[in-house]
């Protein structure tokens, strides 16, 4: 089990080698509400740190989500496609959105850790 | 007369139990199946006399497969769709004060005076010189829209509001594209407070959307924009009364700030209703405003459709409008229906919106409307729908709280959620609760910039007593919210035809239309 | 005022209620020298009856479809309505009501809506139909652009049997959205060949069948040679009435299906309101424009009706919507799903056949006039004649003569050298005297 970062989207990123996967957090999730779509991120494909790389839709709300590293994403959660459920019931785990193989492994000095993003969401 | 079958009365029992019906029916609300469940393919409600012998000149085209479309006999259409019906609210029902979106009165004199054959049973291609009535009626029609906003001249073909913006947003880029700046002028203002529509038109011709934050107040600030415009600046789009049911007290400035940069001003008309025959948007410096026929001179809504959202134009903007329109000849009127036609006329049509000429159905409802009203009797409607909406407001800010504070507003009057905090009812249930009351909810979580919001519209068409019942009847629901009468809210409503409806489930796995049942053996495997 | 239920003292009552002494307190925040001081010069109120005059006078003026001899066509289609559908469509409680946001009391107009959508899909052949759009040209522009999202390209191929009016639309759209349009030349004997014109940048092409000057138009081919170059067949039609007799266009390949729905419960109305039909397949659900009915359940579990995948419309998706349309077709959406609920299949396979039957009596008894020549080898209820001399002097002199002969051609492709075509509509509301008086006034008249 690698070291997990998050971003100020609500996004979360855990490291294992160069291989980081990536999702939304449980208080993302909760915020959202029931999820009924989840457009997730095309294998093969180049994305830079920042840059849409999924979609996810509640009922009523639809929200970009960022790729929160650069690199190739290398494997995409298509259970999500027909049971998108799942990222409800466990966000941080089978919930995981995307697999991208880090082309730029000092972009996650930048990203909080667990315990700042505690504070951090003590603060919203 | 003796009573002699003996028949009770009066009740005979004070039994309140509520019992399960067999059908699952409640008297008048009975549950009813889809078509596709109680018709089939060989029957019909109609009858059609067998064609002559012909030989099909079909070719290989001709249809084999069955279509799948099931008929019902004309008792059991009439049955069916009147039992839907009784499932509907309408203005005719009760108040219907959803903010925005003008549920007044609709007269039934409209209705009668479009279905007049001549002006329903046209064909739009026919001869002009067969067609002049209609001609005549959509150039008076256009005579009233001019007049009452102040402005130049009016495309009359957009089919509905956001088709208006679509359309005044072209007439924006064609004059833009006409000063050579189409590569520099490409970014549409927003306020935060917007209808949805507007940056979804502004995108669809790929205009760049900057939002514009409300203040404060719940009005634009004229430095903002003046801030934010620029040599990039193609248009603003400003609801004027805006969202939050507040005139743009700024809003010579702000169309100041614009055309200093050299940017067009694009008003948003679904809120006209509240300033017809008070202010006309041509003196306040508008370049384009749609008019939502549907909302402002009561055509019907029809449960979504159709409208007419005719778009008036300034003199800057006229030469751009689309095709057809109409000029008068020494012949008569003229149609101008393509852009060849309409250069001969000096006019640079940007294109066409749409097939033919525009909602005729809507325009006969909307003048007819204009007529019984008059340019007086306009007037008094406007200031009617102000009055009542400032007497809900006057009457229920002790108990509910307003985010722009207590002061007056326009047609609508908006609430937030903050006196609900920490009762455990949101804007949702308690719009809910509403329905149990007999009532419509009112516009909910609109505008963005409000937490919460409730958007409350009652237009001029209700009476004192409709606007008291109405307003004790929310003054109870706020006490109860208050009191932590949370169940009369968070499940209701408890006596519509249906409770609360799963949009989760409908969402996650759509199904869109009817599907046969699947016969068992096939849904075993 | 009839329609204004306030009294006078109820004004002042409800002014000094607000606090205020003069209504224009109200209308403060408008710009004092903003504000109108007198009533604007337009007329003032009148009674019912006096609107009556003067609407019915203007309506006086217009010679009406069902009091002449009739064959207007080309995109509008008089048919006859049964009574029942005015009579519902009349009901308050779907005449007053809104958009059904609140589906606990707007099941009347969800579940028709359903019922639409599940008709319209088995009409054109297609997995998913949406709750309308405003009128099929409108339809088609959005159809295009959906086509433009879906394959990431941007250049359309409008076939030269498109109506003039749709691909018209379809070019503003496209010119204020930087899209390119390949709009072939008209194309009168459907010989036209649209595949060698499909490369790898053509998002859609698209084709209507019947087609303006009313041939059958074989899609399947088309509809092959878009797949191969991963570009979608849109299909047009505008009148409804012939998927009645005709193979579906979704049987035949069409990826979005698109058309007028007018013919069906709805009136001429000189142009509009009309009904837009829209279809597609199942997997370009999400990126289709415009509103869709779902089934679902209710707290108790009793199955009901919402509006769903709202998040692809303006309202939740600003900037990023498929499309900016909100008030759609409601009214007329309604109309068309009551006849075509009366019609049934057996009843819409028999008005087509009839449809048709007239059509082909009529090209039969016109091919025999000399100096007139019946341009359709396949047609449903409508074809193009080519005439002696000018078809729009022809058809003004006709209607002269209380005959209402077809829409010359010229009045959609003006400039285009077809000058001496007619197209001529053939419904069941055309009877044999309506053909013979026709035939007998082209006949005197050339």
């Amino acid at each position: 089990m690698g070291t997990t970062h998050y971003t100020k989207d609500h996004e979360y990123v855990r490291v294992d080698g160069d291989v980081a996967t990536f999702g939304i957090t449980d208080y993302a999730q909760s915020q959202l509400g029931d999820v009924v779509f989840v457009e997730v991120p095309k294998v093969g494909a180049h994305l830079k740190q920042g840059a849409e790389a999924a979609v996810v839709e509640s009922v009523k709300a639809a929200s970009e989500v960022y790729a929160p590293v650069s690199g190739e994403v290398i494997e995409a959660n298509s259970a999500l496609e027909g049971t998108p459920a799942i990222v409800n019931e466990d966000p941080e785990g089978k919930g995981w959105f995307g697999k991208i193989k880090l082309s730029n492994k000092s972009e996650l000095d930048a990203l909080m850790n667990e315990a700042d993003y505690k504070t951090y969401l003590s603060t919203l | 007369m003796l009573n002699r079958q003996g028949r009770p009365t009066a009740p005979g029992s004070d039994s309140t139990v509520i019992h399960k019906t067999f059908t699952g029916n409640r008297a008048l609300q009975q549950i009813e199946p889809l078509i596709f469940e109680i018709g089939s393919m060989d029957q019909t409600g109609v009858d059609i006399d067998a064609p002559a012998p012909h030989h099909k000149k079909l070719g290989a085209f001709e249809r084999k497969a069955p279509i799948g479309l099931p008929g019902l006999s004309e008792p059991e259409t009439m049955r069916h769709y009147v039992r839907l019906s009784q499932k509907n609210y309408g203005i005719d029902s009760g108040l219907f004060p959803l903010g925005s979106c003008t549920m007044k009165h609709n007269p039934r004199l409209n209705e009668k005076m479009a279905r007049l054959p001549g002006f329903s049973d046209v064909h739009p291609l026919q001869p002009q010189s067969t067609v002049q009535g209609a001609l005549e009626l959509i150039d008076t029609l256009a005579h009233w829209l001019v007049t009452l906003t102040g402005m130049d001249a009016v495309a009359m073909s957009p089919k509905a509001g956001a088709h208006g913006e679509l359309c005044g947003l072209m007439a924006i880029k064609a004059a833009i594209i006409a000063r050579g700046e189409e590569a520099t002028r490409k970014v549409v203002l927003v306020p935060d407070s917007a209808h949805g529509t507007n940056p979804a038109t502004a995108a669809l011709i790929h205009f760049d959307v900057r939002s514009v934050p409300v203040r404060e107040d719940g009005t634009v600030d004229p430095q903002v924009v003046a801030e934010l415009a620029g040599p990039d600046t193609a248009a603003i789009m400003l609801t004027n009364p805006n969202t939050c049911g507040l005139f743009e007290k700024d809003v010579v400035a702000i169309a100041d700030a614009v055309h200093k940069a050299g940017g067009y001003f694009y008003a948003d008309g679904a809120n006209f209703n509240a300033i017809v025959g008070k202010a006309r948007p041509g003196d306040l410096g508008v370049d384009a405003m749609h008019i939502n026929l549907h909302k402002t001179f009561s055509t019907p809504h029809g449960g979504g459709g159709p409208g007419s959202g005719p778009v008036v134009l300034s003199e800057r903007l006229a030469p751009f409008a689309p095709v057809p329109f109409i000029r008068k000849t020494d012949a008569g009127l003229q149609l101008v229906e393509d852009e060849a036609e309409a250069k001969k006329h000096g006019a640079h049509p940007f294109g066409r919106m749409t097939a033919f000429h525009g909602q005729m159905g809507m325009y006969v409802r909307a003048l007819s409307y204009m007529l019984s009203h008059g340019a007086d009797g306009m007037k008094q409607a406007s200031e009617d729908a102000v009055l009542n909406a400032n007497y809900v407001r006057a009457c229920l800010a002790d108990l509910m709280s307003l985010p722009f504070g207590n002061k007056p507003c326009m047609h609508e009057v908006l609430f937030d959620d903050t006196w609900l905090k920490d009762t455990g009812v949101s804007t949702l249930d308690f719009a809910k609760a509403m329905i149990d009351e007999g009532y419509h909810p009112m516009t909910m979580y609109f505008p963005l910039v409000v937490h919460g919001a409730m958007l409350i519209e009652p237009t001029e068409s209700e009476s004192r007593a409709s606007l008291d019942l109405f307003i004790a009847t929310l003054r109870d629901l706020a006490i109860a919210a208050k009191r932590g009468d949370t169940d009369r809210f968070t499940g209701a409503p408890y006596h519509a035809p249906m409770r609360r409806l799963d949009e989760t489930r409908a969402a996650r796995s759509p199904v869109l239309k009817w599907l046969p049942p699947q016969p068992i053996l096939e849904a075993a495997e | 005022m009839r329609y204004l239920p306030l009294s006078a003292d109820d004004r002042s009552d409800m002014l000094a209620r607000i606090g205020v002494d003069h209504i224009d307190k109200l209308f403060a925040d408008i710009p004092r020298d903003k504000l109108l001081d007198k009533v604007l010069p337009l007329p003032l109120a009148k009674g019912e009856l006096e609107v009556e005059r003067i609407l019915g006078k203007m309506a006086a003026r217009n010679k009406t479809a069902s009091t002449t001899p009739f064959f207007v066509g080309a995109g509008a289609y008089k048919h006859h309505v049964p009574a029942t559908v005015d009579h519902l469509i009349q009901r308050s409680e779907f005449l007053t009501s809104y958009t059904p946001y609140q589906p606990e009391i707007a099941q009347g107009t969800l579940q028709y809506l359903f019922e639409f959508q599940t008709q319209v899909a088995a009409l054109t052949g297609m997995d998913v139909a949406n709750a309308s759009m405003y009128d099929g040209s409108t339809g088609t522009g959005e159809a295009v652009l959906m086509a433009h999202r879906i394959t990431k390209r941007n250049k359309a191929i409008l076939s030269g049997g498109l109506h003039p009016h749709y691909a018209e639309v379809v070019r503003t759209l496209s010119k204020m959205s930087n899209a390119d349009v390949v709009t072939l030349k008209p194309d009168l004997r459907a010989k036209e060949n649209l595949i060698a014109s499909i490369d790898e940048e053509t998002s859609c092409v698209v084709v209507q069948s019947p087609d303006v000057f009313g041939t059958l138009r074989d899609l399947k081919p088309i509809a092959d040679a878009c797949h191969a170059k991963g570009a979608l067949l849109i299909a047009v039609f505008t009148e409804v009435v012939s998927l009645g007799l005709v193979t579906s266009p979704g049987e035949q390949g069409a990826d979005i299906v698109v058309g007028e729905g007018q013919s069906i419960g709805n009136g001429l109305n000189f142009g509009g309101p009309y009904v837009g039909l829209f279809a597609t397949k199942t997997q370009y659900i999400r990126n289709m424009p415009g509103r869709l009915c779902g089934e679902t359940v209710d707290a108790e579990g009793k199955r009901g009706f919402v509006l769903t995948l709202s998040t692809r419309e303006q309202h939740i998706r600003r900037e990023k919507a498929t499309s900016n349309i909100c008030t759609n077709s409601g009214l007329c959406t309604l109309a068309f799903t009551i006849h075509m609920t009366l019609l049934g299949e057996k009843g819409l396979r028999a008005l087509a056949e009839v449809n048709h039957a007239n059509a082909v009596m009529l090209a039969e008894q016109l091919a025999k006039l000399p100096h007139v020549e019946v341009v359709n080898e396949h047609f449903f209820n409508e074809i193009s004649i080519r005439v002696k001399g000018d078809a729009t002097k022809l058809v003004d002199r006709l209607a002269h003569h209380g005959i209402m002969a077809g829409v010359p051609a010229a009045r959609l492709f003006p400039d285009q050298g077809l000058e001496d075509v007619l197209i001529i509509a053939n419904t069941e509301v055309n009877t044999n005297e309506d053909r013979a008086a026709l035939v007998a006034a082209l006949k005197e008249a050339m």
